[in-house]
């Protein structure tokens, strides 16, 4: 025990580091997969037949593809379509794409969760389909789509740890390097999953308190 | 102000209104009766265009109906609807349910909307409501913002969708009660109701439908005391003599 904490007074500051990067590529990616998702609910629900078709393809083409190879693909393969991304870049890009699949389903639910009435009641006062989603349809379903969301954080934080498999320097990374350097490997990874629990802790108390607001209404 | 002439409309295979020709007058109130099911609720949402039609023609004061044209928005800003299950916006107040199609559609003036929309719902007796939301309001009341909600658009003609349906017996009276008001005030307006003793008393004229078609039409009194049509009889038999 005396030797897990002289080592975690000496690893600490290192992984620390992995902890901005994981950090940032958590954050990027989630931003980047809400505003993708969201954009292929809404064309997933447009009742366009061509755009709501595009959309179930694209959702389902990205569902397919494991997160490592999507890593791969934009950061190795690009470059030789002359797109060529740092590691952070492809870590927020790729994290960001894969996710959006499920993020789109999710606000989706949560769109179709939203009686008809309300959007016939929209409608009904000259609403175009825009401001009905914008007004009426979208605030509703935030409701019902937060809890699910909060557990997709949780997810994606666990997720950027896919992102060492393109040498971004993030906690799990950080861990590995220490761990094969000083072989001191139950230390290190036992830290390094401490770690992740303790920032996937304000996380799933933030989708309790979702679901208990959910639950009120 | 409205015509709809030989107006054809069915769900699949299933054909709700088989030759629709009627017309409702500016200043008109016009009840629908019929049995469930008969196409009387799917005439309304024709008229506003949240149901496309087959054929014929719907016109509202000269200009066609046609729910996938950009014309359908002026539509509707001039013919307001209310519904059976009242369809507020749950996550605003009352006061903002109604001011919502003025400013949001019709662009007015916030400040200007919400002194109208303060005096709307004082019209229909909610003053006091204003900032409450609909999910804490009984369904009379409900039903009251919702009418004060399309009178906020300054429609020419008022829609009402079986509009005391879904409520409990004892808060009929009051949403009828504003809605006999309106149509004192000279409102245009089409009521689907199953409220015999409304139709008698307020209704210009009263249309009956069963299986699509009209089968009897004329003055509320007329239909309503002496129907011609077996049907008609049948029928108003059914609804003032349950037992």
């Amino acid at each position: 025990m005396q030797a897990f904490w002289r080592d975690t007074v000496e690893f600490l500051p290192i992984l620390m580091s992995g902890v901005a990067l994981t950090i940032i590529v958590t954050i990027g990616s989630l931003l980047l997969s809400t505003l993708l998702g969201l954009i292929w609910a809404l064309m997933r629900v447009s009742g366009i037949g061509v755009v709501t078709g595009f959309s179930a393809g694209l959702i389902n083409v990205i569902r397919g593809i494991p997160i490592i190879v999507l890593l791969f693909y934009l950061y190795f393969v690009m470059p030789e379509f002359g797109v060529t991304l740092t590691a952070l870049q492809a870590a927020i890009l790729g994290l960001g794409i894969a996710y959006s699949a499920y993020q789109a389903e999710n606000f989706r639910a949560g769109i179709e969760a939203i009686d008809k009435g309300q959007i016939e009641a929209a409608q009904a006062i000259g609403m175009s389909w825009w401001q009905t989603m914008r007004r009426v349809v979208l605030p509703q379903a935030v409701k019902i789509v937060l809890p699910p969301y909060g557990n997709v954080m949780i997810m994606m934080l666990k997720d950027s740890s896919q992102a060492s498999t393109i040498t971004v320097a993030e906690l799990a990374l950080q861990g590995k390097l220490i761990a094969s350097s000083t072989f001191k490997n139950t230390s290190v990874f036992t830290l390094v999953a401490l770690m992740y629990l303790t920032m996937s802790i304000p996380l799933i108390l933030l989708v309790r308190h979702f679901e208990k607001r959910a639950g009120q209404k | 102000m409205i015509e709809l002439s030989n107006v054809h409309k069915s769900f699949g295979k299933v054909e709700v209104l088989k030759g629709i020709t009627a017309s409702v007058e500016k200043g008109e109130v016009v009840c629908i009766i019929g049995p469930s099911g008969s196409g009387k609720s799917t005439i309304l949402r024709c008229i506003n265009g949240l149901e496309s039609y087959d054929s014929g023609d719907i016109l509202v004061e000269g200009a066609k109906v046609d729910r996938n044209a950009a014309s359908i928005v002026s539509i509707r800003t001039q013919v307001s609807m209310v519904f059976q299950r009242f369809n507020l916006f749950p996550h605003r107040t009352a006061l903002e349910n109604v001011i919502e199609g003025p400013v949001y559609v019709k662009k007015e003036p916030r400040a200007e909307a919400l002194e109208r929309g303060r005096a709307l719902l004082a019209r229909v007796g909610l003053a006091e409501k204003a900032d409450v939301h609909p999910p804490q309001l009984s369904g009379g009341q409900q039903q009251r913002v919702a009418i004060a909600r399309a009178l906020a658009m300054q429609p020419k003609a008022i829609l009402f969708d079986e509009p005391t349906s879904a409520l409990d017996p004892e808060l009929v009276g009051d949403v009828l009660s504003v809605m006999r008001k309106l149509a004192d005030d000279g409102m245009t307006m089409v009521v689907v109701t199953h409220e015999m003793a409304f139709a008698k008393d307020v209704a210009d004229r009263v249309l009956f439908i069963d299986g699509g078609v009209i089968v009897e039409q004329g003055p509320a009194k007329s239909v309503l005391n002496q129907p011609q049509h077996a049907r008609t009889q049948d029928f108003l038999r059914r609804v003032l003599h349950p037992l």
